[in-house]
């Protein structure tokens, strides 16, 4: 009908043109500002076996608790953010429960709710990991990213690029690194690495003199993760690197570092 | 003698025991006999008569991460305020923390000097854009409902932000610290205004001695979470 209107109203390009905005805004806010609409066969629903479900506004302890679920109604999971889960009841009332309530709902078949808890087997077995450090580099600022594969629970490669903020000179770093876990179902797991890569160093634009240069590194390290929460663990380690340069003598640079990851 | 007796208490003692054992419940005395085992196990609600199917439960849509922009006015010490603009990608932890990346551009104006002495200009014009990532770490506080009229509640709350990463400025990358605070304002449980403040921390050596300088940073963001 407004398509319609639309169309046969004469109008400036101008119009036309603000009316197109303005159709677009509204499509983009109806997409944004409306929930998605999906079959309800889609969600998972539970039974509720407590004498009731608290929900609440909003996905935290501290957003106020606005309707309860008496003891045999059922509710639809719609999503779930951190360790709190969107329901909505047959009312259509959509509110949020914690984990600790949830695990006590039931399928309707009877059987007690999975859902599917990370655990500390998961950060020993996990085959991806992608992680955040920061920390020292021979006096210099180093800030890092690193993605991991692990071949079995003990032995995992690493990809590491790390970017150098000191002040005479910046710099980036790549290397690939093989990290060895005597211990990978300790919630302090520690470990042992040893890699090799390349690195590149610019001297401070207000520094006259110095070039650029890349030169091959080696490196060999030791240091911990530890076991956090859910999929987040924390990382600390201490790396020695051997800068080999076109001079006579060899740099030798060493690193401390500590930052988070997870697994996946 | 006495052996004889010690013979009759043994008789004595051998012939009660099994009495008392026999006898032993009618005092209430002992372990009552466990009852038969019952054919269901504790916790289950249905008798299963039927043949069970497998049912495949639909996966729980998870909607951790808030990915968005935003818009704002940066202040560049010595360089002037000008428009910010950026991206922003979060992942929530916990109902209380989370991380988050940001990435942003802005461009520096002339210092006081370079005005002033009419001609001078301390650095070049592609050198005045200023870029810079950050990670860091949040922790959310004072959640809680915004009322607007009578018949509309949301949800919001603050956040309290801290991290590091690097500006590229004046021709130069710089290792930066910058903390803020932010605000977030939920138009759904899947949309979410914000409107931050931030101090970038960074040295710079430019103006002759080295010094840190405060970068403030105010914008308003939009993000979807996902």
């Amino acid at each position: 009908m407004s398509e319609h209107s639309i169309t046969t109203i004469p109008s400036t390009p101008q119009l036309t043109k603000s009316a197109w905005l303005i159709c677009l805004v509204a499509v983009v806010l109806q997409i944004f500002l409306t929930a998605p609409v999906e079959a309800a066969d889609d969600y998972r629903t539970v039974i509720v076996a407590d004498p009731y479900l608290e929900m609440h506004t909003g996905p935290g302890r501290g957003y106020p608790k606005f309707h309860v679920v008496d003891r045999g109604d059922s509710v639809d999971i719609l999503m779930q953010r951190t360790e709190w889960y969107l329901v909505r009841t047959d009312a259509g009332k959509e509110g949020w429960v914690d984990r600790e309530q949830m695990e006590l709902t039931l399928q309707p078949d009877g059987q007690e709710v999975d859902f599917g808890d990370i655990g500390l087997e998961d950060f020993t077995n996990s085959k991806w990991e992608l992680g955040v450090l920061a920390g020292d580099f021979g006096g210099a600022n180093i800030v890092s990213l690193y993605g991991g594969y692990s071949l079995n629970p003990n032995v995992s490669v690493e990809l590491w690029g790390s970017q150098i903020l000191g002040n005479f000179s910046n710099g980036w770093m790549g290397s690939v690194n093989i990290v060895h876990e005597a211990f990978p179902d300790w919630r302090v797991s520690p470990f042992f690495t040893l890699g090799a890569g390349a690195i590149y160093t610019e001297p401070k634009s207000t520094i006259i003199q110095g070039e650029d240069r890349t030169d091959q590194i080696g490196h060999v390290g030791g240091g911990f993760r530890i076991y956090a929460t859910r999929r987040f663990l924390l990382r600390a380690e201490y790396k020695s690197y051997v800068v080999f340069t076109s001079r006579d003598e060899n740099e030798e640079v060493e690193e401390w570092k500590v930052g988070f990851a997870f697994f996946f | 003698m006495e052996s004889r007796f010690r013979v009759l208490f043994l008789i004595v003692a051998i012939i009660s025991l099994p009495g008392c054992a026999a006898t032993k419940n009618l005092f209430g005395f002992g372990q009552e006999e466990a009852p038969p085992p019952s054919a269901e196990p504790p916790g289950q609600v249905v008798d299963p008569q039927v043949e069970r199917r497998e049912i495949k439960e639909p996966a729980i849509d998870r909607e951790d991460f808030e990915v968005g922009g935003y818009v704002g006015v940066m202040g560049i010490e010595d360089f002037g305020s000008n428009v910010v603009y950026g991206a922003r990608l979060a992942y929530h932890v916990t109902e209380g923390f989370f991380v988050e990346g940001t990435a942003g551009t802005s461009e520096g104006g002339l210092t006081s000097f370079e005005v002033l002495s009419g001609g001078a200009r301390l650095i070049t014009d592609s050198q005045r854009q200023l870029t810079y990532f950050n990670l860091n770490l949040g922790y959310n506080i004072l959640p809680g409902e915004a009322f607007i009229g009578e018949g509309r509640a949301y949800n919001q709350n603050l956040y309290l932000i801290a991290g590091l990463g690097s500006t590229r400025f004046a021709g130069d990358d710089r290792f930066t610290v910058n903390f803020g605070v932010g605000y977030r304002f939920l138009l759904t449980d899947s949309v979410a205004l914000h409107l931050d403040f931030r101090d970038h921390l960074f040295d710079i050596d430019l103006l002759g001695e080295e010094k840190t300088a405060h970068n403030l940073e105010g914008h308003l963001g939009f993000t979807v979470f996902f």
